[in-house]
């Protein structure tokens, strides 16, 4: 099925690489990090890039997730999967809750709220340190098992991420090529009209944020299992903005685009850890430039290189609709 | 048979009054045309309709039942479509994918069904592909259908948002100047598809400056001024009316 | 308990001067290019570490302050012209990561610049404290709300009666038209980035003297201020002003009565309260749609 071409070409490479490169942290560790990025990026991407909006406060739920399996586990010894579910159920419920007074809010607004929202998140954390470990987190979380097959290598962590990463990139590409993907991308075209053709936009984009929240939380618990602690530096703004950032950078609009955009930026401080203490303005240097001159992100921009490349034609279409949004205003 | 039914309706924003105790209705199966100088509340009049704006006072029936307090969406499912003035096409779909959403009333799938891709939903998908292919076929669209819908040039665009409009198997369209910018060729097009629309048992409600489209087609007219009712009845009946003769070309002194 | 009050309220008006400084410049840039500047607060940090690199170098006070803001002013300029003009026609989304992009640029250029250290600065005239009915404050609090109306009344006079300052307004109503009549489009904007560079850089001073800084104290200060400019409604720069002194009162009052752990928090749990209920802030204006 052409469809998901992209889909077995990345499961084959998830899968291909442990086996290429036996023992290699860099596979394992690094790679199951990338891992738990396309989770957070494929969810996060549902929002942004399709449904068209801004949220720079995802770390919030990335941190709740971590922090029921976290807490459950250790101090009221709950079953880990267990726990995984509340957390998935609390971020479904606080996401719904949070949805309603925010996503009224459009750009800049809409940004500030999400902003907003997964600060007081982390002060929380951070404040209530009678559960929650305080800034000094909670340690000693047990790792997950699976019918007493216990998951505690990094070749098996890589595996079980992976594994999510996968349901996590199908999923997405079901919805898009589906009735609520054509949802939310009228959402994003445009409002009106699409509420005009009956999309119920309000529960449209209600759905998406929520839905993109636990994703962020699946992503949290497994995080909170694989590196047996949690601190809340780990779930603040910076991180937010990194998860943003591999959605905008790696190209919106498009599951894989997210994929790579998390793939890059997980693997930039990796490199830029090279150049020490430039890392950081580095760091920022390319986030401008790359929004500069790539605002499509990233994958897109290369995929065009190469398709032109390969047809010897320029695509037409963000030509064309440049044209056209300028004759509009002519008229 | 009336299909909508308009009665004292009042908008103002502020102190401009848009829209001044407007009543009028308008008969299933006909089309009928809504004219006026810039200013005239005809733009105030759709989005009323559409549930974009609320109206200060009056009401609007459509096929029975009081549209008061619906949300857009709400209303769109009672059956009204819309094209807009100022083209709301999904630039960022294909011109299939912009059409398909219009069927989206007449499909179920949610997110959960979608997430598993269930056997239901491809079957969804095939039936929505049809059903969106023969609205584009309507609208002489059809060899564009995988085209991106911003490459398409304006003339195409509004056959497009009639096309999404169709797909959502309304019984009553309303369009917002349809024949804006389009050129003689064009128009005449346009004025053969609105034919189209009606032999298919469309209702439509038409806004228009061309003055020409609107008398060729139109069963009846309204004509607005400053918000208010200056004249209603067939073309003939309008062209020969004096108060709309004053508005639109002054008395003789 | 009364006296407490009195002495949170110094406080506030004080931070709240910073605050307002802050949101002040925000509402600058987002007025001229309807860009929200997220490293503005880096304006702050640069303004003092300058002056403390420059005093550290021997510099006298008096022109170390002065030079450290035409130095920050240089980098509003370089930001505009470098960073926000070549991407004069991106999405919201995509402006919005430019100016963090930029923010984190300039703390790595901090950084690099001058570690990871927190320096202190004198204040401008001594620190002994007076005593004004109930409340202690420090002198640089008088410079702080001093220099603040000084500045707030001036930038007022600016965009009221100056030409430049009328110029710019009419760029942020309609570039386009503001063009056609021969304002320069692009220097206007240049111009607005520079004095809302040069304000921030101005707040940076004020402040460094009592709350010290470091390459990362812009971020949390650069938040606050935009929650200001929200809170006073992000049209209008006389509101950014008055919602940074609320917010400056209503967080020092907040941390002294009710908890000093969540005094953070009460910058954003305002903002999302003004989000919710009045998005158009305290004074600023609703826009609608046309369809």
């Amino acid at each position: 099925m052409s469809r998901l071409k992209g889909f077995y070409v990345y499961a084959a490479a998830v899968a291909l690489l442990p086996i290429l490169f036996p023992d290699n942290y860099f596979v394992t560790v690094v790679g199951a990090t990338i891992l738990l990025n396309v989770i957070l990026a494929v969810g996060l991407n549902l929002f942004i890039g399709y449904a068209g909006q801004i949220s720079l406060g995802h770390a919030a739920f990335f941190g709740i997730g971590a922090y029921s399996s976290a807490v459950l586990t250790t101090r009221f010894e709950l079953n880990a999967w267990l726990a995984m579910l509340v957390g998935l159920g609390l971020v479904y419920v606080v996401a719904n809750l949070v949805a309603r007074p925010i996503l009224k809010l459009k750009g800049h607004y809409l940004a500030m709220a999400t902003l907003g929202f997964g600060i007081i998140v982390n002060i929380i954390l951070v404040q209530e340190s009678s559960w929650s470990g305080g800034p000094d987190g909670l340690g000693d979380i047990p790792t997950l098992s699976l019918f007493g097959f216990e998951i505690d290598t990094d070749l098996r962590w890589y595996g079980t991420i992976a594994f999510f990463s996968l349901a996590a990139i199908l999923v997405s590409l079901n919805i898009i090529d589906s009735r609520s993907g054509r949802e939310l991308r009228a959402v994003h075209g445009s409002e009106f009209a699409a509420q005009m053709m009956g999309v119920d936009t309000v529960r449209t984009r209600t759905n998406v944020f929520v839905l993109s929240a636990m994703f962020a939380s699946l992503a949290g618990s497994l995080f909170a299992h694989q590196q047996a602690f949690v601190s809340p530096e780990s779930f603040g703004f910076g991180f937010s903005i990194e998860i943003v950032t591999m959605v905008v950078l790696g190209g919106m609009a498009s599951t894989f685009g997210a994929v790579f955009g998390a793939i890059v930026l997980t693997l930039l401080p990796e490199t830029l850890v090279v150049f020490e203490d430039y890392e950081m303005l580095i760091f920022g240097g390319i986030l401008m430039g790359g929004m500069i001159f790539m605002p499509q992100g990233l994958f897109v921009f290369l995929t065009q290189k190469i398709r032109a490349l390969l047809h010897r034609r320029s695509a037409p279409s963000q030509k064309s609709q440049d044209a056209q949004k300028t004759l509009e205003c002519d008229s | 048979m009336t299909i909508l039914q308009a009665v004292n309706l009042d908008k103002h924003f502020g102190g401009v009054a848009a829209v001044t105790d407007l009543s009028f209705s308008v008969t299933e199966g006909e089309i009928y045309s809504v004219i006026g100088p810039n200013g005239a509340g005809k733009t105030t009049l759709f989005n009323m309709l559409c549930g974009y704006y609320v109206p200060n006072g009056g009401s609007i029936t459509f096929a029975g039942k009081d549209l008061a307090g619906m949300e857009t969406h709400q209303i769109a499912a009672q059956g009204i479509s819309r094209t807009f003035q100022n083209l709301q096409v999904f630039y960022n779909m294909t011109v299939l994918e912009n059409v398909m959403v219009g069927c989206h009333m007449r499909t179920h799938t949610g997110l959960i069904k979608a997430a598993l891709r269930l056997p239901s939903v491809i079957r969804e998908e095939r039936q929505v592909r049809e059903w969106s292919m023969e609205a584009l076929e309507l609208c002489g669209l059809e060899h564009l259908a995988d085209r991106e819908a911003g490459s398409l040039p304006y003339g195409e665009l509004k056959r497009l948002e009639i096309a999404r409009a169709l797909a959502s198997d309304p019984k009553f369209l309303a369009m917002d100047e349809p024949a804006a910018g389009l050129n003689d060729t064009e128009t005449v097009e346009m004025r053969q598809l609105i034919q189209r629309l009606k032999e298919r048992g469309i209702t439509i409600l038409l806004v228009e400056h061309n003055m020409g489209l609107v008398m060729q087609i139109s069963d009846r007219v309204l004509v607005l001024g400053f918000g208010c009712l200056l004249a209603e009845g067939t073309p003939q009946e309008v062209q020969n009316n004096p108060a709309v003769i004053k508005a639109y070309l002054g008395e003789d002194v | 308990m009364f006296d407490q009050i009195i002495q949170f309220l110094a406080t506030g008006l004080s931070i709240g001067s910073t605050y307002a400084l802050v949101g002040l410049g925000f509402a600058i840039i987002y007025n001229a290019s309807g860009v929200v500047n997220f490293a503005q607060g880096e304006f702050v940090m640069l303004g003092a570490m300058s002056a403390v690199g420059l005093l550290g170098a021997g510099v006298p006070y008096p022109l170390a302050l002065l030079v450290a803001i035409v130095i920050v002013t240089l980098v509003g300029f370089s930001l505009n012209k470098f960073a926000i003009e070549p991407a004069r026609g991106a999405s919201v989304v995509a402006t919005i990561i430019i100016t963090i992009g930029a923010s984190i640029f300039l703390r790595g250029a901090a950084l690099l610049i001058w570690g990871k250290d927190i320096f202190s600065m004198p204040a401008f005239t001594g620190d002994e404290p007076i005593q004004i009915g109930a409340a202690t404050v420090v002198p640089q609090n008088l410079w702080i709300m001093g220099i603040t109306v000084g500045l707030v009344i001036g930038v007022r006079y600016f965009f009221d009666k100056t030409l430049i300052g009328k110029a710019i307004l009419a760029c942020s109503c309609n570039k386009t038209a503001a063009g056609l009549v021969g304002i320069n489009v692009k220097l206007m904007l240049l111009t607005s980035y520079g004095l809302s560079a040069a304000i921030g850089a101005v707040a940076g001073l004020l402040i460094a003297p009592i709350a010290f800084t470091s390459f990362d104290a812009g971020t949390m200060l650069g938040l606050k201020g935009f929650s200001a400019a929200i809170l006073g409604g992000m049209g209008s720069s006389m509101g950014a002003v008055a919602g940074g002194l609320v917010l400056g009162v209503l967080e020092s009052l907040g941390a002294g009565l009710i908890s000093s752990g969540y005094k953070d928090a009460m910058a954003f749990v305002i903002i999302l309260a003004v989000l919710f209920f009045k998005p158009s802030g305290l004074f600023g204006f609703k826009s609608v749609d046309r369809v």
